[in-house]
Order: C-alpha cells, then sequence, then structure tokens
C-alpha cells in the first residue's frame, strides 16, 4: 500500500504546529497503524529527521495511551477499538491519511500527536475512590452485589481513560469519562460514604480544568473504544441531581 | 483555565436548560391549538374568544410573565453554554469530525437563534401591539372598548408570501430543534430508562413533527384560500 499522510507536527506545547505531508510506501496491510507509524519514524531518523512522537504503551487495546484522531475520528475508521487495535486493512492504497492529536483546552500538547491528558488524573483525585478499612482481608463475596449491578459497574469500570469521548465532542467534553468513573461505585454497595462527595466534586473539577458542557449529540458512545453507553451520564446527571437537592451539609 | 462564563455547575445548567425547555415545549402545544382555530370557519369567533382569554385570565396573565422569563434565560443560558463549549476547543481539527451522531444535535444553537429572530419579529407585530406600543393594523369592540383584532392580524400577516415564508423555516428550525430537545432534556434530567427510552426519542419526533406541521399548514391554508 501507497499512502499520504498529514501528520500534526509540533515541537513543544508553546510552540506553533502545522500538518505536515509525509509518503510512505510498500506497507502491509496486515502491519497495524502503529507499524506503519513505526515504518514512517524509521525512514525518518535515517534521513536525519525527529521522529513523529505518538503515545502508546500495551499496543493490545488496554491501557488507554494511545490517541490519534485518524481521518476525523478518534481511534480511526473502526469502532470498538483503540488506535494500537486497528489495522491497515481499513485504508486503502493511495488514501490520504489525516492523523492529529486530540483537541481540547483541557488537553494541551506536549509535541507532535502526544497530549497530557494529567486533567484526567486531576478529576479522579477529585473523587475516584473509595473508604475501606484497614486490616484483615474481607472475605470474598462478603458483600452480596445482584449479578446486573456487576455488569452495570464492570461495564462503567471498562473505561480505560484514553480521552477519545473528549476528542470526538463537538465541546470536548468529559461527561462520558466523568460518568463512568461515577457510574462504576454509584452502582456499588462500597464507597456509599462519599457517594454524594464524590460526584458533586468531579463535576467541579471537571467544569474547572476547561472541559465543555454535554449536548447529548452522542458521539462519545459511538467512538468510545470499550463502547461505555451514555445510560452512564443520564446516571451521573441523577446522582448529582440527588447530590445537589437532598445532601446533607457535611457532603456540599 | 475554568470556563469561569457562569459560576454554575455544568449539569445543574443542563438540568435548568432542559425544564426551562419542557416546560416552553408544553406550550407550544396550547399555542398551536389557538392558531388552529384560525382556519375554523367561524370569521374568527373562536380564535378571538381564545385570544381574549388568554389576554385577560388573571392566572394566563401571571403565567406569562413566567413564560418570558423562562424564554429569557433558556436563551442567556443557551449562549452561555455555546460560548464555554467553544473556548473548550480552542484549535480546530483540520479534518472535521466525522464520527455519527445525531444530526440535529450538532445545529441546537443555529436553530435557537433562528427560533429567537422569529420570537422577536412575533413580539413587534403582536405583543407589541397588545400592550400598546405600536398601533395595532385591526381593531374590533369587544365589551364596548376598542381591542386589536389579533385574527385580523394574523390573516393579514399569514397571507403574505414573505411572512409564510419566513414562518415556516422558522417553524421548521423549531421542529429540528425540538427532536433533539425533547429528548436530550429528559437525558439531562437523568430520565433514562431500557424499556421507555426508545418510546421517548420517538415522541421527540413525533411532537417535532406535530409543532412544525402544525404551524405550518395554517400559511398554506390561507395562501391557497387567496
Ligand atoms: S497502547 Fe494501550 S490501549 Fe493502545
Amino acid at each position: 500500500m501507497d499512502l499520504t499522510l498529514k501528520i500534526w507536527r509540533q515541537a513543544n506545547t508553546k510552540a506553533k504546529g502545522k500538518m505536515v505531508d509525509y509518503k510512505v510506501t510498500g506497507v502491509s496491510p496486515d502491519s497495524s497503524f502503529f507499524e506503519m507509524l513505526d515504518v514512517l519514524n524509521q525512514s525518518i531518523i535515517e534521513e536525519g529527521g525527529d521522529p513523529v512522537a505518538f503515545d502508546h504503551d500495551c499496543r493490545e487495546g488496554i491501557c488507554g495511551t494511545c490517541s490519534l484522531y485518524i481521518n476525523g475520528r478518534p481511534h480511526g475508521p473502526d469502532s470498538g477499538i483503540t488506535t494500537c487495535q486497528l489495522h491497515m486493512r481499513k485504508f486503502k492504497s493511495g488514501d490520504t491519511i489525516y492523523i492529529e492529536p486530540w483537541r481540547a483546552k483541557a488537553f494541551p500538547i506536549i509535541k507532535d500527536l502526544i497530549v497530557n491528558r494529567g486533567a484526567y488524573d486531576e478529576i479522579i483525585q477529585a473523587g475516584g475512590y473509595i473508604s475501606v478499612n484497614t486490616g484483615g482481608v474481607p472475605d470474598a463475596n462478603a458483600i452480596p452485589i445482584p449479578k446486573v449491578d456487576s455488569d452495570t459497574a464492570m461495564d462503567a469500570a471498562s473505561c480505560i481513560g484514553c480521552g477519545a469521548c473528549v476528542a470526538t465532542c463537538k465541546n470536548a467534553s468529559a461527561m462520558l469519562f466523568v460518568a463512568a468513573k461515577v457510574s462504576q461505585f454509584a452502582h456499588l454497595p462500597q464507597g456509599k460514604i462519599e457517594a454524594k462527595r464524590r460526584v458533586q466534586n468531579m463535576v467541579a473539577t471537571m467544569d474547572e480544568l476547561g472541559f465543555g458542557n454535554c449536548s447529548n449529540t452522542y458521539a462519545c458512545e459511538q467512538e468510545c473504544p470499550k463502547e461505555i453507553s451514555v445510560s452512564h451520564i443520564a446516571k451521573m446527571n441523577r446522582e448529582f441531581f440527588a447530590a445537589k437537592l437532598c445532601a446533607d451539609v457535611k457532603d456540599i | 483555565m475554568s470556563n469561569s462564563l457562569l459560576k454554575y455547575a455544568s449539569i445543574t445548567q443542563k438540568i435548568s436548560m432542559s425544564l426551562l425547555g419542557l416546560f416552553l415545549a408544553s406550550f407550544l402545544l396550547v399555542h398551536l391549538t389557538i392558531n388552529l382555530m384560525l382556519m375554523l370557519p367561524d370569521g374568527g369567533e373562536s380564535f378571538r374568544a381564545a385570544a381574549e382569554f388568554m389576554g385577560t385570565n388573571p392566572f394566563i396573565m401571571v403565567f406569562e410573565y413566567v413564560l418570558f422569563a423562562a424564554f429569557f434565560v433558556h436563551i442567556v443560558l443557551g449562549i452561555i453554554l455555546w460560548m464555554q463549549n467553544n473556548q473548550a476547543r480552542p484549535v480546530a481539527y483540520a479534518k472535521a469530525n466525522v464520527s455519527e451522531t445525531s444530526f440535529f444535535s450538532k445545529y441546537m444553537i443555529h436553530t435557537g437563534v433562528i427560533i429567537m429572530l422569529f420570537l422577536f419579529l412575533h413580539f413587534v407585530h403582536f405583543y407589541f401591539a397588545k400592550i400598546g406600543l405600536v398601533d395595532a393594523s385591526a381593531t374590533y369592540m369587544f365589551e364596548g372598548h376598542e381591542h386589536p383584532d389579533f385574527y385580523t392580524m394574523a390573516i393579514e400577516l399569514l397571507k403574505q408570501p414573505l411572512y409564510a415564508v419566513i414562518y415556516i423555516l422558522s417553524f421548521l428550525a423549531l421542529g429540528f430543534h425540538l427532536n433533539h430537545a425533547i429528548q436530550s432534556g429528559f437525558q439531562s434530567l437523568g430520565l433514562e430508562h431500557s424499556k421507555y427510552t426508545p418510546a421517548i426519542k420517538s415522541i421527540s419526533t413525533i411532537f417535532a413533527l406535530i409543532v412544525a406541521v402544525g404551524f405550518s399548514i395554517i400559511p398554506v391554508f390561507f395562501l391557497i384560500q387567496g
């Protein structure tokens, strides 16, 4: 396969970036998208240039590190996968492929295609935890949880925090991410002590960091590599509403 | 970094938008019912009676101010949300987003602005005449007093082809707005249900169709009638 790549190049957070054209030839349709980029980088290095910086770690869709906005979609043209799971057979020889970083005020670019997603860590620090007693290890299954609840909590917990929801949202809203993190606890008996504070603090932090508001376009659900449902957003809205309306003074 | 245009949580703003929007949508049905009376072959008797009732009933007169306040806050909040959302992505993508989404959801501010402009026109034509800010173009005698004749005024306006086109386009925009708005309002309020949500989405579309088609047939009726 022969391809034209249009890639965002930016030396650092402050520098002005631009789209740069590259040609890659002889790409195997069986290679992964990252292998194709590795080949490109190898040739850039051999020519004495600066290789394209992009985030990746596990390369098997579990860590949430990879984050490329490919041809107008986060994680590229396939659904339910991360960029590292994307294969070149999804493209045709002769295609032009646009490769850009996530674009959001809350995710500043570090270099080229790498953005700083520390904002997500700040949201987690604001409430994405539960209180547990110290001491002996509790018995497994000591707290019975209905199967539907544990399944729903697990669906929410499958969020890998990649940021595709923010990247695709026309408002760069982090609602699906925050909703998944709130909802995974809201469905379980653990973590009830801080439930009301959790949702308020996490939403407040999300707002402070400069993410946009949710317009219910549901693009996030379409692009989430873990296919997390927007019903978790409704769940968070309920949690938030309830916390605002009937919290104790200590929970405000 | 913060979106400090308004110091309310994003979800609080969204919930307010939803409650106000759903309230405004419910009023549309009342207005539509009255407007449809324009087409009754009774020389405007029922329409005038309805307009008289709306203008003199003390409960409705108070309700009118609640309605204006709801419109005002819904519009202002909508603009604030739009500005905040624009700030959240200062640098646009080179390749525009192609994620599959509901088409109308992306144009709420645009359809909203069209509706707002129409609302302004509507105020100039009718509300200003009602409160005596401008002279009514037609009047009739009711209980010994001269009243603005909204029946004649409405028909005169609707018979003008240019106004009819503006009217129909505005209600088309309102239909697009409502199609997303109703189901979106339920989602923002957290009223989401694995069984009922698909029904709410259908009701949203049906409601939008009723409003858009219901209002639009009136100028068409008068244009055909000549
Ligand atoms: S690199 Fe880990 S999910 Fe893609």
